[in-house]
């Protein structure tokens, strides 16, 4: 029995609201977490004032507030805002399409050996004294070589299958973690060493316009392919002798969906580092408001993926004086709720 | 229209059948019989296209209205969600079905009685119920060939009743080849046209129902006696049906 059957709990036809109340208050989530995020930080500024500073952008304005705040926002909070929204809808969105995948709602990113891959890139580019694009540029390349290994590597006889791809991710994933700690080991201790252990932990920090500029293509277009392909999804979700038997190219289907999530994933290890769990909590959340059809679970996962990491980058940075990295709160918060999420799947299960 | 031409299957290096030959037209049901083990189900996946031949050809529409003998993915999909995933193959990568598909799939489950299912949980379903719904989703896709993989293992008698019914009603309207694997000789005397008997690996007969379902022929095929009676039913015409002698419950 697949767990996807327990995951979702009450079915979407026995929802008390109507679905355009579900999807406002999903979007009001996310405003509301756009605009903490905008306005929360060492620097305080208050919530009209950062819409007011917003909008004199697009409409003209008497100023009322100081450059220090109008540089806060537009030079370093709007970019950071944007790309945490970005990444965690891009993670949330990817996670739900390979569970829908692999029909197992313990599948991620990670997986497929994406983030380890990348992970590896990245670290390689910053033990080698390269930073900006190159960095990005090389955590998007491995990340895009640990899949294809993982492709090369699960395909027995022209065909892989299901187990033998997660178990090679596995692997690989596994090969690239040992390749990052070899890189730690060698890492020069006074400069290198922190910067790799820092960027490993993922953060925000450096958001600039630039690299919003650099990860918006990767992860729009990864999400914008797998929302188009969100009835193949469900379809591919009934298991591949189903799909087979409906017709569908079930393995080039399921590649194509693993390159748009090689792509979000690359492009979001690239500039936030290695941001977990996500695509693993967020989807289950979303599961539960509006069950396992991709058509409303994309959309939804997506919203809660950009408004959950938009709240944790707010905690990052303003819970304690010095920043806390983004991976470790992910992780904290990640690891409990996936864990009762898990018991009572269970436990649902066992009572069916 | 699908049929295979000497067609043959293996697993490893072993024959699950060879030489297999027949042609089912638009209108007609063919029932395939054999004892377990004996490569029906072989046999109805590659007539699906999921099992590749290792000897002849298979000739079939590009899809094929398949129902296999699982009873579905546990996902809680709606019934209707189901059904018209059916017609996936033809809406395209990047397609969603629309308001013809879905009325393509609401007819189907009209067809088949079980239009009041529409709004529920496929997972909340009995397994009975969702091979009613798999079938709906075979009609569903279009596909002028309907290839059923022990249809009635999951139904009691009513829904047996209402499945062979099903098919009956299928075949009048004429536009589906129909084929389907049963452990009941009742039910292919009762609808099928020709029946297909997997006596061996590289044996196996094919003809008429009436002909080759021979008391001689299922007493060899099930290795047990078997009885062909014909029952008088009150106004309705004599029914013929199939009895095996059991040993084990003897008063």
């Amino acid at each position: 029995m697949s767990l996807l059957a327990t995951a979702s709990g009450d079915t979407p036809q026995k929802r008390a609201l109507p679905r355009w109340a579900g999807a406002l208050a999903v979007l009001a989530l996310l405003l509301v977490a756009a605009l903490t995020a905008l306005c929360i930080g060492r620097f305080q500024i208050a919530p009209q004032r950062a819409i007011a500073i917003l909008l004199s952008r697009v409409a003209p304005m008497t100023a009322d507030w100081s450059a220090m705040d109008e540089r806060i926002i537009l030079l370093v909070r709007a970019p950071r805002v944007l790309l945490a929204a970005l990444c965690g809808a891009g993670l949330a969105v990817s996670g739900a399409a390979l569970q829908g995948v692999f029909r197992n709602p313990l599948v991620a990113p990670q997986i497929l050996g994406v983030s380890p891959g990348a992970a590896f890139g990245g670290a390689l580019a910053i033990s080698l004294g390269f930073s900006g694009f190159a960095l990005i540029g090389a955590a998007f390349a491995a990340g895009a070589v640990a899949l294809a290994l993982v492709g090369a590597l699960a395909r027995v006889e022209g065909r892989s299958d299901t187990v033998m791809l997660v178990l090679t991710g596995v692997v690989i994933g596994a090969l690239f973690a040992a390749l990052v700690s070899l890189l730690q080991f060698l890492a020069d201790p006074n400069s290198s060493l922190p910067a790799i252990v820092f960027w490993l932990m993922g953060s925000f920090s450096a958001a600039t316009w630039a690299r919003l500029g650099i990860a918006a293509p990767g992860v729009l277009a990864g999400v914008a392919m797998l929302w188009f392909m969100r009835f193949r999804i469900n379809v591919l979700s009934l298991g591949e002798e189903e799909a087979r038997a409906l017709g569908l190219p079930v393995e080039r289907d399921r590649w194509l969906v693993f390159a748009a999530v090689a792509l979000i994933e690359g492009a979001a290890v690239a500039v936030a580092g290695v941001v977990g769990w996500v695509g693993l909590v967020v989807p289950h959340a979303a599961r539960l408001l509006v069950g396992c059809d991709q058509r409303a679970l994309l959309p939804v996962s997506a919203a809660l993926g950009a408004s959950y990491l938009l709240l944790v980058d707010s905690l990052a940075r303003s819970a304690t004086a010095a920043e806390i990295p983004l991976g470790v709160i992910t992780a904290l918060i990640g690891a409990p709720v996936f864990a009762a999420l898990l018991r009572q799947m269970r436990r649902k299960e066992l009572a069916r | 229209m699908i049929g295979l031409e000497k067609a043959g299957a293996q697993r490893g290096r072993r024959w699950i059948f060879t030489d297999i030959s027949f042609m089912l037209e638009a209108g007609r049901i063919l029932s395939v019989l054999g004892p377990n083990g004996r490569g029906k189900t072989t046999l109805i996946k590659a007539l699906a296209g999921l099992v590749p031949l290792a000897a002849g050809r298979r000739i079939a529409p590009s899809v094929i209205g398949y129902v296999s003998q699982s009873v579905g993915a546990d996902i809680p999909y709606r019934v209707l969600d189901v059904v018209v995933m059916g017609r996936a193959r033809g809406l395209g990568l990047f397609g969603a079905p629309g308001a013809a598909d879905n009325r393509a799939a609401l007819d189907a489950l009209e067809l088949v009685g079980a239009r009041d299912f529409a709004e529920r949980p496929f997972d909340r379903l009995s397994g009975g119920e969702r091979q009613i719904v798999l079938l709906a989703r075979a009609l569903a896709t279009g596909s002028p060939a309907l290839v059923l993989d022990e249809p009635a293992s999951a139904l009691d008698l009513a829904n047996q009743n209402r499945l062979l019914t099903v098919l009956s009603e299928v075949k009048r309207q004429g536009r589906h080849a129909i084929l389907f694997s049963t452990h009941l000789p009742q039910h292919a005397l009762s609808v099928s046209d020709d029946s297909l008997l997997m006596l061996g690996p590289s044996e196996h007969s094919i003809g008429p129902t009436r002909a080759i379902l021979s008391e001689g022929n299922l007493t060899r095929l099930y290795g047990l006696p078997v009885r062909r009676v014909t029952l008088e039913d009150e106004g309705r015409a004599p029914i013929e049906t199939v009895v095996p002698l059991f040993a084990g419950a003897a008063p």
